[in-house]
């Protein structure tokens, strides 16, 4: 059932030192030492941790070999604890920010292949990116515990879509969790760990902004032994996905689907909670919270609470069956709702977003859970007649304002310029006073978008793109752009980190001249430059130069994060 | 859940605000290590990514003797509104209870060009049943603790948090322990130069 909040907190740690976390070494014992750790008194831990650090030392304390990722939010704080834990460093638990979510999945996928544990943390739409090997690892199935998180962002706090990863987890046939709270968070990254090497298929944790950056008090329980010895799975033709293999594979993964959803009807973390009428609430991931505060603790309704998939069909059909009508609560997109109603609408007894219930686009709240339920809502203060916008602007001192600034200057003499950016605290410069860009698609459709409209006979063709979106999803686009001579002018506005995110590693960082040399670009057509207001000619000299050079051209600003700077001081 | 009967059932629901980079979340850490060491329960949502690049933040800190089970405060539900930014304060009033307390900073920070007036915003501040308004980056720097400004003004909420004050000190000691013994004195120096503010209204 669902896990209670502790009542006592015994020792208390706010989020960062994961160190003190970690795993024991297996013997039952309550005082034990691992890892250099000594007294650890397992048993009594309570610690204070966002979701993603829960998620972290789920992990961690489920005996991982590593975790790849790359950052995107809400997801980023996961790998951030865990390379901030000691203890992990000093056992060789990786903790890695990969090229991109495809290179982080793989990378996974492989040491599941010899038998150990690994995590894979993304934002939603980095599950985009990682989706081929995402959803062929289902077909190879998994040997060592395979966890894959991907972080959802209902509302688009920081996002540029809401898509709902729980179809990936009906698209792939994995089993799936949707913890309700931070305690669920950790037990079920334990939990997905075991069921992973008991189904030998990868497991999906999915979570939403709201539990990822929210803090609570999560108990811990007494780690697992550290990662598993080195070992094969005997199936080798497996993981070899030739037609012959993945048609095989294929049956034997929808074979498996009833044994998922057996699983899901006696999961712990679904449950059907009688009430006192004959209304019904099916209540998914952190929409439980919502509806146990809407009725202070004590639901009326028959709730179903739902943090298992696939979907347990029987204990929903007895819900409905002995209900009126049903109320759907789900994060994110009608993923259950449309599933219950079905094409031909089932009677109208299923309700949610798509009967206007709930808002149709972003994330619950207390407020429009309370109205769904026809509840009365407390009066409230109306809104403030001075407060203003306040949206997120570039730092002052950053080298983007920089390009941007020069960048406008410039391409005022070319009318038909057009600038196709990419995601990255630089995407700010489409707001006042730059304006400077006219897209942000995609990790990397800058440089493709640009080659395309350059084909098509647009000039100025012009790409902006971070130096780690660049080694992200760019390099592959410039080759393209470079096989075709395409006549655009790419500037890489590099600040030496994954700025946007907090500033982790990026994975080119000193080595985006020889890249781009190396994909093809003519050296003297790649040009460097720092973005300080002393160089401003220089740099609208350069890239007038290079708009007017007929081939593919780089230019790259470079100058650190103002953000990284500061910390270093 | 919580069984132990001697203690007073209490909830505050407390809206956190102010601009990215003020240093809400340090205030927002004492407080909740504060309750932690009192027995509360408690849920804290935060806000990372993109609008911490200069735009409006807030959290949402729920602590209570009972289970808090939504990370999210409801509109009309905040026992107390804890803002670096006047503007900002503002911003949550629809969240704010009707009995309701604010804790301000007087002092805007103004990166927009469409700033309000600032007569205006401390006119409707000023206006509230229950508001403080200080400028806390004055008296933090008067007193020599310039950069402990955002634990000034959580000293002049701590009356309205209802939770020990000794408590608060144990806890500013232990978020800032870390950065050494000089940040601690100069974070509880800050914390008590406008401890009495609540009472004065």
């Amino acid at each position: 059932m669902v896990s209670g909040t502790p009542e006592r907190v015994v020792s208390v740690d706010l989020g960062g030192s994961a160190g003190d976390g970690m795993p024991g070494n297996g013997k039952n014992t309550q005082r034990n030492t691992y890892l250099g750790i000594k007294n650890y008194d397992i048993l009594e831990k309570k610690l204070l941790l966002l979701g993603d650090e829960a998620v972290a030392l789920g992990a961690l304390h489920a005996g991982i070999a590593g975790d790849y990722a790359y950052p995107g939010t809400p997801s980023t704080e996961i790998t951030e604890y865990i390379q901030a834990s000691a203890p992990a460093r000093r056992a060789g638990i990786r903790g890695d920010w990969c090229v991109n979510e495809k290179t982080a999945m793989e990378a996974a996928l492989g040491v599941s292949y010899v038998g150990r544990r690994a995590l894979v943390c993304m934002k939603h739409v980095g599950l985009n990116v990682a989706a081929d090997a995402f959803i062929n690892s289902a077909m190879t199935g998994t040997h060592g515990g395979l966890v894959v998180v991907a972080a959802d962002d209902p509302s688009m706090h920081s996002s540029q879509n809401e898509q709902d990863s729980r179809f990936y987890g009906r698209f792939a046939f994995v089993p799936l969790f949707e913890p309700s709270s931070q305690q669920e968070a950790y037990d079920m990254v334990r939990a997905g760990f075991e069921l992973s090497e008991s189904v030998r298929l990868p497991v999906l944790l999915r979570i939403t902004t709201r539990m990822a950056h929210s803090r609570a008090v999560v108990t811990t329980a007494p780690p697992a032994p550290g990662p598993a010895a080195l070992s094969f799975s005997e199936d080798r033709a497996r993981w070899v996905l030739l037609p012959v293999n993945a048609r095989r594979r294929y049956g034997e993964l929808l074979s498996a689907q009833d044994d998922l959803e057996l699983r899901a009807e006696t999961s712990p973390y679904n449950a059907l909670i009688p009430g006192t009428n004959r209304k019904g609430v099916i209540a998914c991931g952190i929409a439980y919270n919502y509806v146990t505060e809407a009725f202070g603790g004590a639901p009326d309704r028959n709730v179903l609470k739902i943090s298992q998939y696939p979907l347990p069909r029987k204990l929903i059909r007895r819900m409905v069956e002995s209900c009126g009508e049903v109320l759907v609560l789900e994060d994110g997109q009608p993923f259950v709702e449309e599933q219950l109603r079905g094409l031909l609408d089932g009677g109208g007894k299923i309700r949610g977003r798509l009967t206007g219930e709930v808002p149709r686009v972003g994330e619950l709240t207390p407020d429009n859970v309370r109205a769904a339920l026809g509840l009365p809502s407390a009066e409230v203060n109306a809104p403030s007649g001075n407060v203003v916008p306040r949206p997120p602007a570039l730092c002052a001192g950053c080298g983007h304002r920089d390009v941007y600034e020069i960048l406008n200057e410039v391409l005022r003499d070319y009318p038909d310029a057009r600038v196709f950016s990419d995601i990255g605290c630089y995407t700010l410069g489409a707001l006042p006073p730059f304006r400077a860009i006219d897209s942000c698609v995609d990790m990397g459709a800058s440089i493709t978008m640009a080659k395309g409209a350059a084909d098509a006979g647009l000039h100025p063709s012009v790409a902006v793109i971070g130096d780690s979106t660049f080694t992200h999803s760019g390099i592959t686009g410039l080759l393209d752009a470079v096989n075709s001579r395409a006549n655009v002018t790419v500037i890489i506005s590099d600040n030496l980190t994954t700025a946007m995110t907090g500033g982790q590693d990026s994975a080119g960082t000193g080595r985006i001249e020889a890249i781009c040399a190396g994909v093809g670009v003519e050296p003297e057509h790649v040009r460097t430059v720092v973005p300080l207001p002393r160089n401003h000619d220089e740099i609208r000299r350069v890239i007038r130069e290079e708009i007017d050079y007929p081939g593919v051209s780089v230019v790259i600003p470079r100058r650190e994060c103002i953000q990284t700077l500061k910390r270093k001081r | 859940m919580h069984t132990d009967a001697k203690e007073k059932t209490m909830k505050k629901d407390i809206i956190l605000s102010g601009v990215g980079g003020q240093g809400i979340l340090s205030i927002a850490a004492v407080i909740g290590e504060a309750a932690l060491a009192a027995g509360l329960h408690i849920k804290q949502a935060e806000v990372h990514g993109m609008s911490q690049r200069g735009g409006d933040v807030h959290s949402d800190l729920r602590i209570s003797s009972e289970p808090v089970h939504s990370d999210l405060i409801a509109r009309g539900g905040a026992d107390l509104i804890i803002s670096l930014e006047p503007m900002e304060a503002l911003r949550y009033l629809p969240w704010l209870a009707k009995d309701g307390w604010v804790v301000a900073n007087r002092a805007p920070f103004v990166n927009i060009p469409n700033y309000p007036d600032h007569g205006a915003l401390l006119a409707e501040l000023r206006a509230l049943p229950r508001a403080i308004v200080l400028d806390v980056e004055r008296a933090a720097a008067e007193a020599g603790v310039a950069r402990a400004a955002n634990i000034v003004l959580l000293g002049a909420a701590s009356a309205v948090l209802e939770l020990d004050y000794g408590a608060l000190r144990l806890a500013v000691g232990k978020v800032f322990g870390r950065k050494g013994d000089a940040v601690v004195k100069m974070n509880l120096k800050a914390l008590e130069i406008d401890r009495g503010a609540a009472e004065r209204i």
